[in-house]
Order: C-alpha cells, then structure tokens, then sequence
C-alpha cells in the first residue's frame, strides 16, 4: 500500500522512500559473513576460557567479550549504527536502565561483595 | 465534498449487484465488519474517541466497585469490635480495593483521556496502532472483570496490594483470590504495555504539520513521559507476577524461605515497579491540571519548558527510589542512606511544578469553574501529600511512620487529592467536547465541595491516627485499646468513616450530574469552545468527527487555538480578540482535505483479547483450558496478521456515486 | 490535478509521512525490544541471585555441559547471519534468497530449540527439576522464558514464509522481515548474556 505507487506525481514520496532505503543497505552480503566469522571466533575464546586457566582475567575476559559480542550484533545485525539516533537512544536508555535498576537491586543483597 | 471512505451498510443495488459488503476474497477469515451505529459498532471500533469512552465507562465502574470496597472498611471501623467484615473478608477487602482503584481505575481512566485527547492535542487522526489499542482496551476489561470474577470463585484476593511474599504463597493463602490477581494484572498489564508503545508511536510520529515537541500541550507531554514509565515498568511487575504464579500453581521456589529463598526478591521486583508506578498514577492528572488552569487564569503556563522537563525529570528520577518502600525490611543503613537521599531529590522536580501552576495563577483572570476549582484543589492537596511523602524520605522518622495509617494518610492524599481530582477536573472540562453538553454548575459545585470535605474529612485523621500507632491493614479496633483522652483511636476513626460517607455521596453527585445533563430538556447544546481554551482538541466539532479535522491544521505556537483567536502586543502584553471560535473553525475548514483514509474496523482484536482469560481460568483450574487458550491465540493471531490495517478499494462494493442507493464511499458535505 | 492532502493514518507504517520521518512499525518494535531488556534482566538477576542457592540437587558446575551449550549458542548465533541474509535478500526483492534464508534461520533456531529441550531432560534425568531448588527454578524460568522467545520466533518465520507464499503479506513486505530479524536479534543476544553469565561464569 506505498503511496509511491499509486501516486507517481508526489516526487517527495518517492524520493523519501529513496532516501529511506540508502539507510537500510549498511553492510553488503559478503560483510556480514566477516562479521559472523568474528562473532564466532570471540565464542570460541569464551568457551576456551572453560578448559584454560585464565587468572585474574577470567572475569574480565568474559564480560568484554560478552559486551563485545552484545553491541556487534546490536550494531551491524540490527542495524542501528546505520539508522536514525532516536531509535538507538530508545534501545539504549532501556538497556542501561534494565542494568542499573538490576544492578543496584543486586547490590542490596550485597551481591558484588561475595567472594568469587 | 470530502470522500470519506469507509463500508457502510447500505449498499448500491443497480443492476443485480450483489448485496451486503462483498466477502474478502482475498484476505480475512470472514467478512470486514462495516460502520454502524449499533451497539456491535463498539465491539469492533479502532477509533481513539470510542475507545476513550470506553475506558472511560469502565474505569468509572471500577471505581464505584472499589468505593463500595472502601465504605466497607470503613464501615468495619467506624465503632469498636465492628462485625461487618471478618478477618479473612477484611485482607480481601483492602487488597481488593487497593488494585482495583490502582489498576483498573486510575491507570484506565487517565488512558481514556490519554486515547481520546491525545490524538487531537498533537492534530492527529488516530493513534499508530489503531487494532492494537482496541485490543489493549479489551486486555484491561477482560483483566479486571476476571480479576473481580474471583468474589464469586473462592474470594478475592488476600495478601495486600503489594502481595509481599512468602505471605502470599499458597501455604498462607491457599484460596484461588491470588491467582485470579496475579493472572488478571497479567492481562492488565499487557493492554498498559501495548497502550504504551501505540501513544509513544503516536506523539513522536503523527504530530500535524509545525507541531514541534515544544509546542506540544502539556498533559500530551506528561502521557508522553507516562507512557515511557509503563514501557520499562510493566516487564518488571509481569517478572514479578510470574514467579509468583510458578510458585503457586507450580511449586518453584522462588520465595520458599526453606530453599534457601529471600523474601526480599519479591520486595524489590514490586517496587521497582510501584514506585514508577506512582508517577504513573499521578503524571497525567498533572498534565490536566497543566491544561487547565491557563485556561481559567487566561493566562499561558508559566514556564512551559520547566514544567515539561520536571515531568521527563520525575520520570526518570523515580526509577531510583523504589526502596523507600522497604526502609524497614532489613535492607542495611548503606541502602537506606542511599535510597533515602534519591527519595528526598525527587521532592524536587514535583515542586517546581506546584511553582509553575501558582504562578501562572498569578496575576491572571481567574475564573473559577468546576474543572478550575479541581485543578486548584489538587494543588492543596498534592502538596499536603507531598509533604508527609518528605517526612518519609528521612528514614529514621519512616521507621515510626511505616506500615501506620500515616503512610495511608499520604498516599490517599496524593492519589486521591491529587490523581482523581485531576481526572474529575478533566470530567468536567472536557465533558462539552466529548458530549456536546455541559455538567451542570450547581451541582456541580455540591459533587465539588462534598468530595473536598469528604476526601479531607477521611484521610486527615488518617495522619494522627497513624501517629497514635494505628497499624495498617488492622481489622477492628476495641475500646479498650482505642488509647486515653476524647480524641483517641475510636474518635479518629469515626471522623474518617463518616467523611467517607461524605466523599461517596460526592462522588454519587458526579453520576447524578452525568445523568441530570443527559438527560434534562433544560440543558442547552453547548458552544464548540465554552471554555475560551487554548488548544488543538478544542478547534472540532462537539464530539469530533470520526476523523477528527476536516483539514489537518498547521501549528505555528504553542497554545495554536488560542494564538487563532488572538492577537497578542508584546510591548503593551495587551491581548485582542481577532476571530471567534467558530471562525477560526470555519477558516480551517474551507478547503478540506479531498480523501481521507481512517484505519477500518475489526473484530480481531476482541477476539484475541478474549482468549487470555481462556488461558487464566486453564492455569487455575484446567490446565487443558490453557492449551485451548493458547490455539486461540495462535488462531486469532493469524487472522489479525493477514488483514490489513485499512481495508483496500477492492474489498468494498465499488458502486459510482449517483447511482441510487447506497455508497461505500460516503460524500460527505463538509465546509 | 489539486494537491490530494492525503492522510493515511496507516501509511507512516513506511515512515512516509511521519514526524520523525521514520517508520511506525520500527519505532514500535524498537521500544518493546527496549522493554524487553527489563522482563529478561528480572529474570536474569533473579537467577544470578539464587544461583548459588542449592539445598538440594545438583550444583550448577556439576551438571552444565559446556561443550555441549556452546555447539548450540554457535547454531543460534549463526542463525542471526543467516536472518541478516534473509533481511538482505527481502529488501533486493530477491524472493528466492529471501525464503532460502527464512526457512534455514527457522531450522537454526528449531536446532537450537532441540537442544535445549534436549539439555532440560537430561538436567532432569541427573536430578534437577523445576522444584528441587532456586537454581533449578531461576535455571528453568530464565533459560525456558528465552526457549519460549525463540519458539515464538520461529513460528512468525514459517508463518512469513507460508504468508508469503500465498500473497497475503499486507504492507511493506521487505519491512516485515527486517522487523522480525530485529526481534530475533534480540532473542539471540539475550542469549550472549545467558550463555556468559549462566553457563561460563560458575558459581
């Protein structure tokens, strides 16, 4: 049902769904492969960290490389570096208020002050 | 000639033309219900207004529901060792009031004005999602009458409004009233979750052409920054609401302190979302009192862009201070410190508010209507409120006034001093656009000044009686315990039930208001703009047409309508009149829009709101109803998904105008 | 011929003629994803409170398979590329791909689904069941709330597909795809977080 259609005349419909469609092309087909072989080498460090001893950057490790994976998804799967702001402000603001409200929940258990 | 298309139920039989709408061929299960104006109009209406209405009528019927609840307790305490409630009655008695007039009469009746003004505030033809708010409404009745179908199915609920566990579990409560709430707010909570989304959409995407954010009406504003609170809030409650029913209906564990639980997860996940929930309560009567006293000082608001910001500021702010619900819970003097300082920041951006409407009474004409004096009064009241509210934020004086009636005294004086009064102000001023009529001022003033008497007459005492050491939730209350001197325990609590009684027959004043305006000869049409108001809903017809505008206006202020009627001289701040309402009306509309497209009706959406009650009675009695529930879903899913949003030409009988008979088309003489 | 003002109060569902200039089907999908973030940190922080809390059963290191998990978090994350693809495909127009990709996320995610169902019975047959303990109740509802996610998924794949097929997509038929990637995305990065903080991170 695009008005792009019915009504040929209205250039500024046409030229809006142009427009509209240059955001939707982020990454070709062949990028998004890379992008998944990169997901899929940072799994692979983060389930080495089951059979090797990583020391103090056990922790570390496996929340870096769980944010990494996290945003690359969110970002180039789910196109939001590509697309208008408001919808990243609008994903975000939930995200981060999901993690602090959580956060300072656990923290009234006295959650991050257990050992290990 | 404007087309307006829509089905009608006429139909244009020239030449052996089939008759009735034709059957989708190409989509749908059934045919596409067609516009009339029976009673079955209102099962399958998308439009905002009806919608509105009938969140509006419901809303209202909870409300009397939960007054009767409330008269009952009061009457249990209006004299010693009362027998009109026994314990067991009792516990349902308060938790059945409290959800209901939080759930299903506060939160709907603000989405009513919401769903119905908001749209023509921001010069919109509709909401986003027209079927999906159809379906939420459905959600939020099915939701309260199947919460409420629990009197007649074991009793209603028992373990408070906030249902604390392990108290609520099934070894302490083992009828079915639990169930029927924790399922029942379920299906609530996804007609707010919905709802919530759909007026998101709306007021950042369909605003008239000029309509920037900034010059959008403050009780717009205010929804808008309502809405984003129930977005983040409701998943927390419906977190909450299903580890309770997996503990009750299917053993988990969550809150058996034998396994090791911590009664305190349900504590914070409740209040996580409650305390948002509060402003959620309060921010749209702010938003009407916003509205309306401008109009009745004539005077704009005094500092428009400050009082959009506080509302973003509550909003946000509240989300950091849900613990002050739980001063005495055993949190540690780390987390109260915190959470005490977050509660007293908050103050902050509420009274810059209660700043912000005084001063644009000052200095201005007033004039005091019935919505005015409304709006005036939650100023009063919100603020006495708000001010006992400031004496909990200091957490060693919590720890004396927790759990007392003194925290009853409090919220009853911001929710009903100031949420109800606001929509009552809302009542009233919007009732001529809505109804074509106005409430009647006599009486009026009656409804007005005994809910006022009431209202301070109940829940004042409720202070001292809270500082006497009257717990809450306390069942009866004896002579002897009653406390020394005249103005003891019994003395309080009597003044407080007879202003209940006060306060009922207030707000029964309000229907006989309702009912003497409808349905007396006496009482005139009213004007298109009886109030000389300011904003966009106002430049309509009485009530709206189905699409609203004739012509989408363009907005070069804030405060267009009443920029339209008047000129205004920055240098001497004189103001002229330059047109009259009906002018301005008439200007609009001389060049009317040639096609306008509403989004159609459909049963879909009753439909699948119909299934999550199938599945609520499975969970608690059958679990073989559930499967059932859930195909019905899954079916009446399918079926919305495969309808468009706006039925095509091709689906109507296409019939040329002038052609005897009826049309599908409607030309409709506009302008 | 006069300028029709036209107003279609659906057609902002292609951003159009919004006020944003952004489509309202996207801008509402983004904020329940938004929402979403807060149902799935209730659960997960209920569980990461009560994951240590075992009277009875088994103890989470003693019963969670990692390599086993960690073949289905791959099968699942793969999934995300092969929806991209699809999503790639719909807005070419190519409806061949488009389908392709579709039906091979659909199985991904059925893989997916299969091994959790697979994991749960096995968890059950070694003694952890929904009530023996808060770990197994957190375990359950957390990773079963997910597991339901991924079901729904799959259903509106096979149900784009099949709707598809028969021409009954109403709408901006590339936009429905990207729409359903983006709530498939989320299920699969909700599952990042799980996968670390369930599986990885012991007790």
């Amino acid at each position: 049902m695009s008005t792009a259609t019915e009504h040929p005349e209205e250039t500024e419909h046409t030229e809006h769904t142009e427009g509209h469609e240059a955001e939707h092309h982020g990454l070709s087909d062949k990028q998004y492969i890379y992008v998944a072989l990169i997901l899929a080498a940072l799994t692979a460090i983060e389930v080495s960290t089951y059979y090797v001893d990583f020391g103090p950057f056990f922790m570390p490790t496996l929340f870096i490389l769980m944010t990494v994976k996290f945003v690359t998804v969110v970002s180039y799967f789910m196109h939001l570096k590509f697309d208008n702001k408001l919808f990243t402000y609008l994903f975000y603001s939930g995200l981060i208020l999901a993690i602090c409200v959580y956060c300072g929940f656990l923290a009234t258990f006295k959650f991050f002050l257990q050992k290990g | 000639m404007t087309i307006i298309e829509r089905p009608s139920t006429e139909v244009a039989v020239a030449g052996g033309a089939p008759s009735g709408v034709k059957p989708s061929e190409a989509l749908g299960v059934f045919k596409r219900p067609a516009a009339s104006t029976s009673w079955r109009d209102w099962l399958v209406t998308v439009d905002h207004k009806k919608l509105g209405i009938m969140y509006g009528v419901s809303a209202f019927f909870f409300f009397l529901v939960g007054g009767v609840e409330a008269l009952l307790i009061r009457l249990q305490l209006i004299s010693p060792n009362g027998k009109v409630l026994n314990a067991d009655q009792y516990n349902q008695m308060f938790t059945m009031h409290a959800t209901t007039m939080v759930f299903l009469f506060v939160m709907p009746m603000a989405a009513a004005f919401a769903n119905y003004f908001v749209p023509l505030q921001i010069g919109a033809r509709d909401v986003a999602f027209p079927r999906i708010n159809a379906f939420g409404f459905w959600c939020f009745l099915f939701g309260g009458l199947f919460l409420n179908s629990s009197w007649f199915l074991g009793g209603g609920a028992d373990g408070g409004w906030f249902m604390y566990a392990p108290n609520s579990s099934t070894l302490f409560s083992p009828s079915h009233g639990i169930d029927f709430w924790t399922v029942g707010l379920q299906i609530t909570g996804i007609a707010s979750l919905t709802g919530a989304i759909n007026l998101i959409v709306t007021i950042l995407n369909m605003r008239t052409k000029g309509m920037k954010m900034m010059r959008m009406p403050i009780f717009t504003w205010m929804v808008l920054v309502t809405q984003f609170l129930l977005l983040f809030a409701i998943p927390v409650i419906t977190v909450a609401l299903f580890l309770l029913t997996f503990q009750r209906s299917f053993d988990a564990t969550f809150f058996d302190v034998a396994s090791g639980a911590d009664p305190l997860l349900w504590q914070h996940l409740f209040w996580i979302f409650g305390h948002p929930e509060v402003y959620i309560m309060i921010l749209p009567s702010f938003g009407i009192v916003s509205e309306v006293i401008p109009v009745f000082s004539k005077k704009p608001l005094f500092g428009y862009p400050i009082v959009a910001m506080s509302g973003a500021a509550i909003g946000f702010v509240g989300w950091g201070v849900w613990a002050h619900h739980m001063f005495a819970s055993g949190l540690g003097p780390v987390s109260v410190a915190v959470f005490s300082m977050s509660t007293m920041a908050i103050a902050v951006p509420t009274g810059v508010k209660i700043v912000n409407w005084v001063m644009t009474m000052w200095g201005g004409k007033l004039t005091f209507t019935i919505p005015m004096m409304f709006a005036i009064a939650l100023i009063v009241q919100f603020t006495i409120g708000g001010l006992s509210g400031v004496t909990h934020a200091v957490a060693p004086a919590d720890t004396q006034q927790t759990d007392t009636y003194y925290i009853v005294a409090h919220f009853h004086y911001v929710l009903f001093g100031g949420a109800v009064f606001g929509l009552f102000s809302g009542f009233y001023y919007w009732w001529p656009k809505m109804f074509r009529r106005q409430l009647n001022n006599a009486i009026g003033k009656w409804n007005f000044w005994l809910m006022v008497i009431g209202m301070n007459l109940t829940f004042g005492p409720m202070h001292i009686l809270g500082l006497q050491g009257q717990p809450r939730r306390m069942m009866v209350w004896t002579e002897a315990r009653a406390g020394e001197g005249f103005f003891n325990f019994g003395f309080w609590n009597r003044v407080a039930s007879i202003g209940s009684f006060t306060l009922g027959i207030g707000v029964l004043l309000f229907l006989v208001n309702v009912i003497y305006t409808h349905k007396s000869k006496k009482v005139a049409i009213a004007p298109l703009d009886p109030w000389d108001a300011r904003s966009l809903e106002w430049m309509t017809q009485s009530p709206p047409q189905e699409h609203n505008f004739d012509v989408l206006p363009t907005v070069s202020h804030l405060d267009e309508f009443f920029h339209r009627k008047y000129e205004t001289d920055s240098s001497t701040h004189g103001v002229t009149q330059v047109h009259s309402a009906e002018e301005v009306m008439a200007e609009l509309n001389a060049h009317p829009d040639e096609h306008i497209h509403m989004p159609s009706r459909s049963y879909w959406p009753i439909l699948l709101a119909l299934s999550l009650p199938v599945i609520g009675y499975g969970v608690i009695y059958n679990r073989t109803l559930m499967a059932i529930g859930a195909g019905l879903i899954l079916l009446t899913m399918f079926g919305w998904a495969m309808e468009p949003s706006t039925s095509p030409d091709d689906d109507f009988d296409p019939p040329a105008p002038g052609e005897g008979g009826g049309h599908t088309k409607e030309l409709s003489p506009i302008g | 011929m006069a300028e029709t003002a036209i107003s279609h109060a659906h057609d902002a569902g292609h951003g159009a003629h919004s006020s944003t200039g952004l489509s309202n089907n996207k801008l509402g999908m983004w904020m329940f994803l938004g929402s979403e973030c807060l149902l799935f940190g209730g659960l997960i922080s209920t569980y990461m409170l009560y994951k240590g809390r075992v009277n009875a059963g088994p103890q989470p290191n003693n019963i969670f398979d990692i390599p086993f998990t960690s073949v289905s978090s791959f099968v699942l994350l793969m999934s995300s590329l092969t929806m991209v693809l699809a999503v790639s495909a719909a807005q070419r127009k190519d409806e061949r791909n488009m389908n392709l990709w579709l039906i091979v996320t659909a199985l991904l995610g059925a893989t997916f689904v299969g091994g959790q169902v697979y994991e749960f019975t096995s968890f059950y047959r070694e003694g952890l069941g929904f009530t023996t303990s808060l770990f197994g109740s957190s375990f359950y509802t957390l990773t079963g709330f997910h597991g339901v996610h991924v079901s729904v998924g799959i259903i509106m794949l096979m149900a784009l597909v099949g709707m598809n097929r028969n021409k009954r997509i109403p709408g901006d038929r590339a936009e429905v795809v990207e729409l359903i990637g983006l709530y498939w995305h989320f299920v699969d990065i909700v599952w990042i977080v799980i996968f670390t903080l369930v599986y990885l991170i012991p007790s």
